[in-house]
């Protein structure tokens, strides 16, 4: 049994055995927002805020999580509403299929808490991890270099 | 023309209204098919052949069955009906028997109460097979007669000759769709014998149709239901687990659940088809392009697929968007113990777009001309024949319009930029400013739209007013590209109502609306709910008795005259719509006739840096002008375009599926590589508005276009940076720091000091 | 399966001492990918993510624990250069210079630069310390000589770091990518040079020949830096597999040292 708190809620979970902190998000606490689409680090689609890490879902042991603060998708919005992140994506454009979306919110979310005016050459890096298959990542950046007030001219 | 927005409508055709499911998919509630549940659900999961080819001598379930949680392990022997599936034709068994043919093909099934036994008790199935030597060579699969399907083409003047001959041989690996979303679904059991399945796919009913067959079922037992889908890129057009799923349900009476891993997903779907392809282009000392010849061997892989139909594309468009005076296209697709190939994004156009491009390039080269000239010289028009199939285009084509278009458009500072994420190599620090050497590359691209050779191509909608406005009932899936907005744009502008829904109904509802593929949902369900829409309004102002209809109801002389709730008092107002394009026919023994129902182009225009030393590539920019008939929302355009455009960067310098005898040698995302943020080119596109002549206010498809030719684009740019012929896709950076795939290393010296630019 | 999660180290190598076979997690960035494709399923895990002794980095020690990240914004060039290398951002928020040694994998990022400033690894158990030279340590691709009970505690430099130090690796992609081949230059003000290379062989390579050879000279031409790069590539025992050809990967290691000796030398 592991003890979470997971978007500011305290949380109890039965992981079996070595599985990752994202089958027990999923699976087990009802948090089906962070998605499953390589389970080897290589996407970013599980990206979660681990302990004010940015991490892989898929690569955390849940067991090693116990004791642990997460921030999932289902708890970075602005109290109920969309964050300027999730306000400007959606806007400009950045979300096709939305499968890759939760994982680059997170992960965009993290890098603005971090610096709120980062360069495009510093969003396309920090968000190198998350792949996304549909937009071809131009409306994505966009969007982020529009919030960061960093856009090219 | 007729006017596109009504008065007063918000969000109509030409406008870049949001997507209507963007807010849930931001913030993480959109569910997909992975994300379903139900009450007492069991996971399924499925044993995979570890050989390309083998006789199955034996299979023992009794240790997987003796795990606890176990609940059912299914054979082939397990399989009621006639057992077999294929879009094209029902040559592939739900679970092998007798032989397996390809790595990865499915065997058995299991289901079990949690995912992680089923898995378990799928490790725990004992197959005994005796190894077979596998066929894994195309060319000797051809010479052997195992193919789907041969073509030859023969067209114009069999004794034309031009003076100036360049020859070539093209190679294009193996490209997986990958969409982010794995295969999944659930299957729910009704209790009465059928089943609802819950699947993200291409098209519902082809999925319906193929499992009611293999399962030899009553179509009404089973009813296929849209799941929010991943991304599919020509991957979900194929079976994968739609069948497994519905028999295990039937056979456990639970709910049963799957979904592959990323592994599994690579050898769960068909992939591009990778090609082999020998050209010979003649031409007149003018530029004229007097005859082409071509000989495509594509690899079908294990089981039919779509081969048939790619192959035909691939020799439909052999030539490219021109004019040829003589033309002979061989083709054949191969059947070898390869990976099954089938659709993606571009559908057998892509493979000789990059080759006749490159022919394009040499001719010109050869002529002493510009690049760019000896295409407008040949570009075809409205008016003109295919030069393959001799078919009249009479839709718009503005082949000219797209290459001047992106010939104008203005060129990125020449200048390398000094911080390494903008470099070849990136942040590996691999390539100082200095290594590196600029190319710019151009190519067109033409591909047909919808389908073609004779095949019922049509979409069902339903309208339907309510009180609260207007629902578009459909089967077509949404997957991700934007239909669900451009719909409910038409049923606006077409309507005049400003509330319109799209509602996804289940094949027992309704009809076919085919499938989300040859670019085609925007024109077929799109020009199914035009009708729609347009037949609903008219009934409600024959009802309402007035000459406007709005949110409100219906209006005469600018008075209210009747509220919409008030229109629906002496019955429901609907309209259902089947949809056809113009018609198709089948082509004749020489590959000719009115096959296409219409056709589409673009034009792609690469900047490269390249380092020629470590053969190391960064696209810069990828600009594009496209044919897209009447923009109908330019946002989400713009969304197919830098997707597509990604897919074909891809496609160019880093994706492909690496195969020794017939496994794969990299089914991860560790090693097959997609771009990220950081290998994505600025794009900057054109669209060229010219209406064609049977989508809905002239629309054409956008979806493969930004595919086509993006990939012979960077092709060609990476030639004009360093000299090397660059004969195959994905481009290694062997091929480029050794000049040649054909002639590996020779010195250090060479390699330092490549050819001049051309 | 049993998982401890100490706090300190104490606790740590008595977890290790009462299970041995344990499996020892840090990041999980190698492990994990072993648990969601490989069967992994460890019967007992010591997950030392905890352990605050493990994340210290003092002037010529770093603690197994310290993140990629932290490496990455380090004082260290030749490693931050090689940390941001590392995966994607995720992965190096987690993934650990231990780790990297635990795994010992050919194409581990940061095994160059410890190879070419021949750093030591720390390995500790309830019985007492071993100080393995990295060569010591890496025996083969993904072997290592950690007995049972021992964890990593972290990697010892010597006295003093070469004063420049570059570090490149060659990929298809601009990010997140395994290495071709990587390669790690250094040069001290008294001219000495080293070269260690990575993914050309089965463990990190030092080209010998080729460090002998420019050592020695004070102020490089074109024609020994061409006679550096050929020992280079003929020093490397690089592969073919399904990410390069070996023929690739020796002529790589060729230019890339060459560029990263002009770098340290600039």
């Amino acid at each position: 049994m592991i003890r979470i708190t997971v978007n500011g809620v305290a949380r109890t979970a039965d992981p079996a055995g070595p599985e990752s902190l994202l089958t027990t998000l999923r699976d087990r606490l009802g948090l089906p927002g962070s998605k499953n689409a390589c389970e080897q680090g290589e996407c970013g689609s599980c990206s979660v805020i681990l302990d004010g890490e940015l991490v892989c879902s898929c690569l955390v042991m849940a067991a090693d999580a116990d004791g642990s603060e997460v921030r999932t998708i289902e708890g970075i919005d602005d109290h109920g509403t969309l964050n300027a992140i999730q306000e400007a994506m959606v806007g400009a454009g950045g979300v096709q299929c939305g499968f890759c979306t939760p994982g680059i919110v997170v992960a965009a979310t993290h890098l603005f808490e971090a610096n709120p005016h980062p360069t495009e050459g510093e969003i396309r890096e920090a968000l190198a991890g998350n792949i996304c298959r549909c937009t071809g990542y131009g409306a994505i950046v966009r969007a982020l270099t529009a919030v960061a007030g960093t856009e090219a001219s | 023309m007729t006017t596109l927005v009504r008065p007063g409508i918000v969000g109509g055709v030409g406008t870049s209204l949001l997507r209507p499911d963007g807010i849930p998919k931001i913030k993480g509630e959109f569910a997909f098919s992975s994300d379903l549940e139900a009450e007492g659900m069991l996971w399924g999961a499925t044993v995979r052949s570890p050989h390309p080819r083998a006789r199955i001598v034996a299979i023992d379930a009794a240790p997987a069955l003796a795990i606890s949680g176990v609940r059912t392990v299914l054979t082939q022997d397990d399989v009621p009906g006639s057992g077999h599936f294929g879009l094209e034709r029902p040559d592939q068994p739900v679970l092998a028997f007798g032989e397996t043919r390809y790595w990865g093909q499915p065997v058995a099934i299991v289901a079990a109460e949690d995912h992680e036994t089923a898995r378990r008790a799928a490790d725990a199935v004992r197959i005994e097979y005796e190894v077979l030597a596998p066929l894994v060579d195309p060319a000797e699969a051809v010479r052997l007669g195992s193919t789907f399907r041969t073509i030859e083409i023969r067209n114009g003047d069999p004794d034309a000759h031009g003076e100036i001959v360049v020859t070539g041989e093209y190679e294009v690996g193996m490209q997986d769709q990958a969409p982010l979303g794995t295969e999944s679904g659930l299957a729910i059991p009704d209790g009465m014998g059928g089943v609802d399945l819950h699947i993200a796919t291409q098209w519902l009913h082809a999925d319906h149709e193929q499992v009611v067959a293999a399962l030899g079922l009553p179509p009404d037992q089973i009813r296929l239901h849209n799941a929010g889908v991943g991304g599919a890129f020509g991957s979900r057009e194929d079976i994968s687990l739609q069948i497994h799923l519905c028999l295990l349900a039937l056979r456990t009476g639970r709910p049963v659940k799957m979904v592959y891993d990323r592994a599994e997903s690579f050898v769960g779907h068909v992939h591009r088809h990778p090609a082999r392809m020998r050209y010979r282009h003649e031409a007149d000392r003018d530029g004229t392009l007097v005859r082409v010849e071509a000989d495509l061997v594509f690899d079908g892989g294990a089981y039919a697929s779509t081969s048939s139909a790619v192959l035909a594309n691939g020799c439909y468009f052999a030539v490219g968007p021109y004019r040829a005076k003589s033309v002979h296209i061989t083709g054949a697709s191969a059947r070898t113990n390869n990976p099954t190939a089938g659709a993606m994004r571009g559908f057998g156009a892509p493979q000789p777009c990059f080759a006749y491009e490159a022919q394009m390039d040499r001719l010109a080269a050869a002529l002493g001309m510009d690049p760019v000239a000896l295409r407008l010289r040949n570009a075809l028009g409205t008016g003109d024949r295919i030069p393959t199939t001799n078919q009249v285009i009479v839709g718009s084509l503005p082949t000219r319009e797209v290459i001047e278009s992106v010939a104008a458009m203005p060129l990125p500072d020449p200048e390398t930029a000094d911080d390494p994420r903008s470099l070849p190599g990136g942040t590996g620090l691999t390539t100082p400013p200095g290594a590196v050497r600029r190319g710019i590359g151009f190519a067109v691209g033409i591909k047909n739209l919808a389908f073609s050779e004779s095949f019922d191509d049509f979409s069902e909608v339903r309208g339907v007013l309510t009180a609260d406005g207007l629902e578009l009932h459909t089967a077509a899936c949404e997957n991700g590209q934007g239909m669900v907005t451009v719909l409910e744009q038409i049923g606006r502008s077409a309507s005049g109502l400003q509330r319109v829904t799209v509602v996804f109904a289940d094949t027992s509802k309704i009809g076919s609306a085919g499938s989300t593929s040859a670019s085609r949902q925007t024109q077929m369900t799109g020009g199914a709910a035009l009708r729609a829409a347009t037949a609903v309004r008219e009934e409600a102002l024959r009802r309402g008795g007035g000459d406007h209809l709005d949110d409100a109801g219906v209006w005469r002389g600018g008075r209210l005259v009747a509220p919409l709730a008030g229109l629906l008092g002496d019955g429901p107002i609907e309209h259902l719509e089947r949809f056809r394009h113009p018609p198709t026919a089948k082509p004749d023994a020489f590959g000719r006739g009115d096959v296409h129902a219409g056709f589409v182009v673009a034009a792609h225009r690469a900047v490269v840096d390249v380092d020629p030393e470590l053969g190391l590539v960064r696209v810069v920019r990828l600009d594009t002008a496209q044919d897209v008939g009447r923009a109908l929302n330019p946002l989400s355009i713009l969304g197919q375009i830098e997707g597509g455009i990604m897919q074909g960067v891809g496609l160019a310098v880093m994706e492909e599926i690496v195969l020794e005898g017939g496994v794969m040698k990299n089914a991860s995302f560790t090693d097959y590589l997609l771009p990220t943020f950081l290998d994505a080119p600025q794009v900057e596109a054109i669209l060229v508005e010219q209406p064609d002549h049977w989508g809905p206010f002239g629309a054409k498809g956008v979806g493969e276009p930004p595919t086509i030719s993006s990939t012979a684009a960077v092709a060609a740019a990476i030639r004009d940076a360093t000299g090397a012929p660059i004969n195959r896709v994905p481009v290694r950076p062997q091929d480029i720091a050794f000049g040649s795939p054909e002639s590996p290393v020779t010195s250090h010296q060479q390699a330092k000091s490549p050819r001049p630019r051309s | 399966m049993d998982i401890t999660l100490p706090r300190d180290l104490e606790a740590a190598l008595a977890a290790a001492a009462a299970a041995p076979d344990a499996t020892i997690l840090a990041g999980g960035t190698d492990l994990m990918v072993g648990v969601n494709y490989h069967g992994v399923r460890p019967s007992a895990v010591v997950a030392i993510r905890r352990v605050a002794e493990l994340q210290e980095w003092e002037d010529r020690f770093i603690g197994a624990g310290v993140t990629y990240r932290r490496l990455e914004a380090g004082p260290i060039p030749g490693l931050a250069q090689a940390a941001r290398t590392v995966g994607s951002p995720q992965i190096r928020s987690a993934g650990t210079i231990g780790g990297n040694l635990g795994t010992a994998s050919p194409a581990g990022d940061t095994l160059p630069f410890l190879a070419a400033v021949d750093a030591s690894v720390v390995l500790r158990s309830t019985a007492g310390e071993r100080v393995l030279r990295w060569d010591e340590f890496i025996t083969g691709p993904k072997r290592n000589a950690r007995g049972p009970g021992e964890l990593i505690i972290g990697v010892r430099f010597p006295d003093r770091l070469p004063r420049r130090q570059a570090f490149a690796k060659i990929g298809v992609r601009s990010a997140m990518v395994i290495a071709i081949a990587s390669c790690c230059v250094t040069r001290d003000e008294d001219g000495t040079t080293r070269v260690a290379l990575g993914s050309v062989g089965p463990t990190p390579i030092r080209a010998r020949r080729a460090e002998e050879m420019i050592s020695a000279e004070s102020r490089p031409t074109e024609a020994t830096l061409t006679e550096f790069s050929r020992l280079v590539a003929d020093e490397v025992r690089p592969i073919t597999d399904h990410r390069s050809t070996a023929e690739y990967r020796r002529y790589a290691s060729g230019v890339m040292a060459r560029r990263l000796l002009e770098r340290v030398l600039s």
